[in-house]
């Protein structure tokens, strides 16, 4: 074996005996233009956000100022008049959103309790995927699923209800996604901690593990919710608009923001209906914005950080 | 050909945290030298200064002067990426890039300096695995991953892909603390091959190594925990393991403290 | 913490003792409580299987017997009659619509969207990459009914002008022809698309590249690259896997995006003639399922939208399986 002394190829030498200069000139060019690139595709994200957000907020607020949006609904206001209010839609988004959660949370939370503290073996791994595949189905697929079995098969109406069945299953796997990842983050030590003292199991994951992770399972929770508010497809399928307060889940129609925004699409050449559409548009942004930031915050003061 | 380092009055910082502080000793080419001392003294960092890896990290600056024969690395208008061509890096871990092969990882520095043809790149290919001791380990296999070879091999791979790229110097940050002794004792054959082509700094926490394979050692320590590190002594090998000028020295050799 | 997008990256540390920890066993033979609490556990992860399943049967059951009446070539016919002793209907103008809107959305969201994660983590300075990540996340939280109503209202007169010029300049490519729709079009779906998706691209590749291996990096730099050079060597590598999941996560999210495209694209009339034109207007299996929901009075009109429903059903799917196993695979790799 020999290591050769010999110095025979100047392209790689050339660099090397002209000093430490810079290395050649299309590699630097390159290097900057992938900078440039990389701050552009960033600004370019960035553009819609900053423009649907103007736009929602520049042509909804001024109704959103009047107090008669936030106590009347639209009773009697046809398209052509001013006037009116969207509490029938807030308080039918809000019924639905609350019910939803009672349902969906305990369920996704024991489902992310068994794939961390009992999953094994090929059971698991299929709840797993399962999970996966749950997060993937389209919103009108999970509405035709409930329109399926509620209507069609079980002959029931139309009503809130329905509605909420469909969003529970929205909401099954990002909730069940962030309570896992957080349980996993919960340290072994402590539940080691804990059957050393002689705690069973289950009160081990209820007294120790729930708690610890709590703050990051409030947060999955929200920002599950605040998807589950925005989605429109179930309502088209299961739940049409009326212009009256409505809070019963089991009988007759209930209106929402997503529903009452897609009433007078079609009516935007009237300056009263377009004023309506974009003020609640502005009222949804604005609820899904408090419990996205509403979840944030709830992170920042767990006790277990990603 | 290889060149030597002469440093003076370095200051190693990191934000306004200082870690190392008024170094000054001088490498010559063509020869091992050895940095040994404690946990946490500051060799490490030093050596990183050396070829401008610690300004990978966020507020990592230097005072004072590096010289490579008659170059300031650290002058306005040098770019560090030349110097890292210049002077090359073997890590603690070995390295090779998991998703490329035996040949792409030897080869990779190459194609990042516009090197192209596959007769060029064979050839370089060839002579540093050759260089590193591992082409008749690896010749039939150039096109399977790199990271399948055993630790004491992918050592020798990350080696091969240092010389590659023909740099004047070789720094060896602990290259041989993740591995096992035969393989240790692989390296350190290759160390004393490779002397004859480059200048070869090499930190280590085993002063047997030392004593075994460098002409020359540096004592590094620290004054006090919190305290910046400080080259205590520098001084031909033999000299520093059998009669040591400075009592620090003395205490570390003979395993009173460290 | 998984995103507003819901996603969630492999993780490369294995978690509490890949698995239950301790076993579990132990601490819990012979306990009613926890008989009963593993049991419930365990009926949550099954009633999660039940659902997908059922999902699946129930729609293939309602879907069957409108399927049997049908005498038109489901697959490939492009009428839709679906009252009367003879139904007709197929699907493969839907088909194009949904997979040629996504597609474009595609084309743009994943290039822009792996760019905007490799400045996130490789090029933002410390301070702004927490903020432009939640900024990034935030395009994710916007409802889509929104992006339909500022897609249609605000955005569209703007890009209108881009259409004309391609229409223009490119029209003699059968993909760019010229046409007469004045609304939303299949390829101004695909941006909005690209839009509404980008968020998920990007959650996904910025986690796989921030677990670039730190020792990966300093290799690549210590070897004299650049800093492009450097993520092309070894940032871009390592994350691959994850791009394509993150891809395929979009894309499925893309195929059911129902109603900011029943508000934007402009439906065709019956009887139109074919174009491959991407400035024509059209419906995808979820739109047209939106615009017609109003009709399922019948079990057999249901039937038809049910089974377009179900093929839509199967496409993400895949698509979802798809993403992962690519994960599954490289996790199994790297441990």
């Amino acid at each position: 074996m020999t290591t050769t002394n010999a110095r025979p190829d100047a392209a790689v030498q050339g660099t090397v005996a002209s000093g430490l200069g810079h290395p050649s000139r299309g590699r630097e060019v390159r290097d900057q233009a992938a900078r440039i690139v990389m701050w552009a595709a960033f600004v370019l994200a960035i553009i819609p956000l900053v423009w649907i957000l103007y736009t929602v907020f520049s042509k909804g607020f001024h109704l959103l100022l009047e107090s008669q949006w936030w106590t009347n609904s639209q009773r009697g206001i046809t398209s052509r008049r001013v006037g009116g209010g969207a509490v029938h839609a807030i308080q039918g988004t809000l019924i639905q959103a609350a019910v939803t959660a009672a349902i969906a949370v305990p369920i996704a939370v024991m489902t992310a309790v068994y794939l961390v503290e009992y999953g094994r073996g090929r059971f698991a791994k299929a709840v797993s995927f399962m999970v996966d595949i749950l997060t993937g189905i389209p919103s009108i697929v999970a509405a035709l699923f409930i329109y399926a079995l509620w209507v069609t098969t079980f002959g029931l109406q139309r009503v809130g209800f329905s509605v909420v069945l469909a969003l529970v299953l929205l909401m099954i796997p990002v909730v069940v996604r962030s309570t896992e990842e957080m349980l996993k983050l919960v340290p072994n030590e402590l539940r080691e901690a804990s059957y050393a003292l002689g705690v069973p199991k289950w009160k081990t994951i209820v007294k120790v593990v729930l708690p610890t992770a709590f703050s990051g399972i409030v947060t999955g929770i929200l920002l599950g919710l605040a998807r589950v508010m925005g989605e429109t497809a179930p309502l088209l399928i299961l739940g049409p608009y009326t212009k009256s307060i409505a809070t019963d889940l089991f009988s007759g129609l209930m209106p929402t923001l997503p529903t009452m925004i897609n009433q007078d699409r079609n009516e935007l050449a009237q300056a009263a209906a377009a004023e309506r559409v974009w003020a609640a548009a502005l009222t949804l942004i604005l609820l899904v914005l408090v419990l996205n930031i509403a979840g944030r915050v709830v992170a920042r003061f767990g006790s277990v950080k990603k | 050909m290889a060149k030597r380092i002469d440093v003076s009055d370095l200051n190693v910082y990191y934000g306004s945290f200082k870690a190392v502080e008024g170094v000054s000793l001088t490498v010559e080419p063509r020869s091992v030298t050895a940095f040994i001392g404690p946990s946490g003294c500051g060799k490490s960092t030093f050596l990183r200064t050396l070829n401008r890896m610690h300004e990978v990290i966020p507020g990592g600056r230097v005072e004072g002067k590096v010289m490579l024969d008659d170059q300031d690395l650290y002058a306005s208008g040098v770019d560090p990426v030349a110097v890292r061509r210049t002077v090359g890096m073997v890590f603690q871990r070995p390295n090779p890039f998991p998703t490329m092969s035996i040949y792409d990882n030897v080869a990779a520095g190459l194609k990042l300096n516009g090197v192209k043809g596959r007769k060029k790149l064979d050839e370089v290919v060839e002579r540093s695995l050759r260089g590193a001791n591992l082409w008749n380990e690896v010749k039939d296999r150039l096109s399977k991953p790199g990271a399948g070879l055993s630790g004491g091999q992918q050592q020798r791979l990350c080696i091969a892909r240092a010389i590659a790229v023909e740099p004047q110097v070789l720094l060896m940050d602990e290259p041989c603390s993740a591995l096992d002794p035969i393989s240790t004792l692989a390296i350190e054959d290759l160390i004393n091959d490779l002397k004859q082509t480059y200048t070869i700094v090499i930190v280590t926490h085993n002063m047997q190594q030392a004593a075994r394979v460098s002409d020359r050692t540096a004592f590094f320590n620290l004054a006090a925990t919190g305290k910046p590190g400080k080259l205590i002594e520098i001084d031909d090998t033999h000299r520093i393991f059998n009669n040591p000028s400075v009592k620090a020295t003395e205490d570390y050799i003979s395993g009173r403290f460290g | 913490m998984s995103t507003i997008t819901g996603v969630t990256a492999p993780d490369e540390t294995p978690g509490p003792s890949t698995g239950s920890p301790l076993g579990g066993g132990a601490a819990g033979t012979g306990r009613v409580g926890d008989r009963l609490f593993g049991g419930v556990a365990r009926g949550a992860g099954l009633l999660v299987i039940a659902l997908v399943s059922l999902i699946g049967a129930f729609l293939l059951w309602q879907a069957i017997p409108a399927l049997a009446r049908n005498e038109a070539n489901f697959l490939t016919s492009r009428e839709w009659v679906v009252a009367g002793d003879h139904p007709r209907f197929g699907i493969v103008e839907l088909l194009w619509t949904t997979v040629a809107g996504s597609l474009i959305a595609m084309t743009i969201a994943v290039p822009v969207g792996v760019c905007v994660a490799l400045f996130i983590t490789q090029y933002a300075p410390r301070w702004l990459s927490r903020p432009a990540a939640s900024l990034v996340d935030l395009l994710a939280a916007v409802p889509s009914i929104v992006y339909g109503l500022w897609g249609l209202n605000t955005f569209l007169p703007v890009e209108k002008p881009l259409e004309e010029f391609i229409q223009r300049w490119l029209g003699w490519f059968p993909l760019f022809n010229a046409t007469s729709i004045s609304g939303g079009t299949i390829f101004f779906i695909g941006i909005v698309l690209s839009i509404m998706v980008l968020p998920i691209v990007t959650a996904l590749s910025r986690e796989v590249f921030a677990q670039t291996p730190v020792t990966h990096k300093e290799g690549a730099l210590a070897l004299g690259a650049t800093k492009w050079e450097m993520i092309r060597t070894a940032v871009l590598p390592f994350g691959r896997p994850g791009v394509i999941s993150a891809a395929m996560l979009a894309l499925g999210r893309a195929l059911g995006e129902t109603i900011a495209v029943t508000f934007i694209v402009s439906t065709l009339a019956r009887g139109n003639d074919w174009s491959w034109s991407l400035f024509n207007g059209g419906e995808t299996f979820a739109s047209r399922i939106a615009n017609n929901a109003a009709e399922f009075d019948s079990p057999q009109k249901a039937g038809a939208f049910i089974a377009a429903g179900l093929v839509l059903f199967v496409l993400t799917f895949i698509v979802n399986a798809i993403a992962r196993i690519v994960i599954e695979r490289r996790k199994a790799f790297s441990e």
